[in-house]
């Protein structure tokens, strides 16, 4: 039993890491992203917005196939089940992250950044004490969403072989299955319980945030 | 509103010129939005600038500060040149405080730090001196309560009275009004002109946007009508509203339902 635990835990960790890798390189990533899909230009935009729509109208799981074995066929690369699952996860949070950041800025009123230059603030100082704050507020509960999503998301990784806390989870299962026919509900409640104690906390600062922003509290 | 008589006529106004504007010209693309714009406001001296809607009354204020390059003439604030994209713009915006229509507040900011950002930030000026003058100019528009509340929570008026206050905190040489009370509900449109007009009584050089007549004739020294681009008369404000000269002034007064 606390063996069966500790084998759930590591699985676990496999999605826990695998999230953690992929959300770090989206935040990076989808932020530059961002910045250039504010540009004025009319290519860029739209090859942005292409690329939005790509990754998005396809499910995560057609893309971990295509990265997993396509990409593997094509090039010779040999991905493991990971690093594709970080590719994947990297180039959808990439793009959401993107669409975020894009959002925020242009969310902000015109206003806002003509009346920090008509203070006399540089644009320097008009991004850091204005333009950057109040996108950070914006952004950040949507950040946590998009984080919490992904994390959930991982469990698809079991289909190219990875061995993460779901697949972790069968495996018990089916070792179990005549001793304790059972076993499936307390497994998956241990599942349940073990997102629920990542996500949850996400969701409560989301929440916490936003309710700060409508009090406008500020610090 | 007749207040008029408190202020400095136009004649005892020492005719130091604070902005200079020469044969401005605007145009969005093909469209000559300002098509020579020729016009001077003196140090303590209010003009008032009305014309119909779209008749270029904002992007004349916004080419004052250098939010909108020019494509011809000069404008110059005290003899110094106004240069859309230049380095010296941000020293010149100093001294020009500007207004919106729109609350423009800095949301994240309580009052109190939206009126201290730019003395502190732009101004290098100490901190808790820079909060004593705020607070000042907060009890003398009535919101000295108000210093740490964020702007949400502040009506649409109590917002454009801390707008000016933020503007005046950098002892502005002239301030740009931009319709700032057309946004507002009715009942507080005149809590925020009544802080304007006690600005112009103080001596305080402005250029106002205003749709309010009665207001415009209680507070001007000038009034200007500009329309199609170009400044068609300007008038003391009896003059302008008893006699307009032009036909064109005529009509546009009377889509004013204004009692007198
Ligand atoms: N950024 C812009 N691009 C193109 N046209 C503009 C822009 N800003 C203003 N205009 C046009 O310039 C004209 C004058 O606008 P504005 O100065 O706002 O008028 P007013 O303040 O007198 O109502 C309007 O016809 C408006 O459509
Ligand atoms: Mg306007």
């Amino acid at each position: 039993m606390g063996n069966n635990f500790l084998r759930l835990l590591s699985g676990l960790w496999v999605t826990v890491r695998i999230s953690l890798i992929s959300i770090a390189f989206s935040l990076v990533l989808g932020t530059l992203l961002g910045a250039v899909m504010t540009s004025r230009n009319r290519v860029v935009k739209v090859l942005c917005r292409v690329y939005l729509e790509i990754v998005r109208i396809m499910p995560q799981l057609v893309w971990l196939f295509i990265v997993f074995f396509g990409v593997t066929r094509l090039t010779g690369a040999n991905f493991g089940g990971e690093t594709s699952a970080v590719i994947v996860f990297t180039i959808w949070g990439a793009a959401e992250m993107g669409d975020l950041v894009r959002g925020t800025f242009e969310a902000i009123p015109r206003h806002q950044f003509e009346s920090s230059l008509s203070l006399g603030l540089t644009k320097p100082q008009m991004y850091i004490s204005i333009i950057f704050p109040q996108a950070l507020r914006n952004l950040l509960p949507n950040v946590i969403n998009l984080a919490t999503r992904m994390i959930k998301t991982t469990a698809l990784v079991s289909i190219i072989g990875v061995t993460e806390v779901l697949k972790v989870g069968k495996q018990i299962i089916d070792a179990n299955r005549f001793e304790f026919p059972n076993a499936a509900i307390w497994v998956y409640a241990a599942i349940f319980f073990m997102y629920f104690l990542i996500c949850f906390p996400l969701s409560m600062i989301s929440r916490a945030i936003v309710k700060k922003q409508q009090r406008s509290e500020g610090e | 509103m007749t207040e008029t008589e408190l202020k400095p006529s136009a004649a005892e106004i020492p005719s130091e010129h604070i902005i200079d504007i020469n044969g401005v010209v605007k145009r969005f693309g093909d469209n000559a939005i300002l098509d020579g714009i020729d016009l001077s406001v003196s140090k303590g001296e209010v003009v008032v600038l009305i014309g119909p809607s779209g008749c270029g009354k904002s992007t004349l204020l916004r080419c004052l500060n250098g939010l909108e390059p020019i494509q011809g003439g000069t404008i110059t604030l005290h003899g110094e040149p106004v240069i859309h994209g230049e380095k010296s713009l941000y020293k010149i915006r100093q001294k020009i405080g500007m207004v919106f229509q729109s609350y423009d507040l800095f949301p994240h900011l309580t009052v109190l730090k939206n009126i201290t950002l730019s003395p502190i930030k732009v101004q290098k000026r100490d901190k808790a001196e820079a909060e004593r003058q705020a607070m000042e100019l907060l009890a003398r528009v009535g919101l000295a309560d108000k210093a740490k509340s964020y702007p949400s929570e502040l009506s649409g008026g109590q917002k454009q009275r801390v707008a000016i206050c933020r503007s005046l905190i950098m002892d502005p040489e002239i301030m740009l009004l931009d319709e700032i009370t057309a946004a507002l509900d009715p009942e507080m449109v005149h809590e925020v002109l009544n802080v304007v007009l006690d600005l112009a009584k103080s001596g305080t050089t402005m250029m106002i946007v205003t749709h309010e007549m009665a207001f415009a004739q209680a507070v001007a020294d000038r009034i200007v009508f500009l329309d199609g681009g170009s400044i068609i008369e300007q008038d003391t404000p009896d003059e302008f509203f008893r006699h307009p000269k032009t036909e064109r002034a005529e009509r546009f007064l009377k889509t004013f339902t204004y009692t007198k």
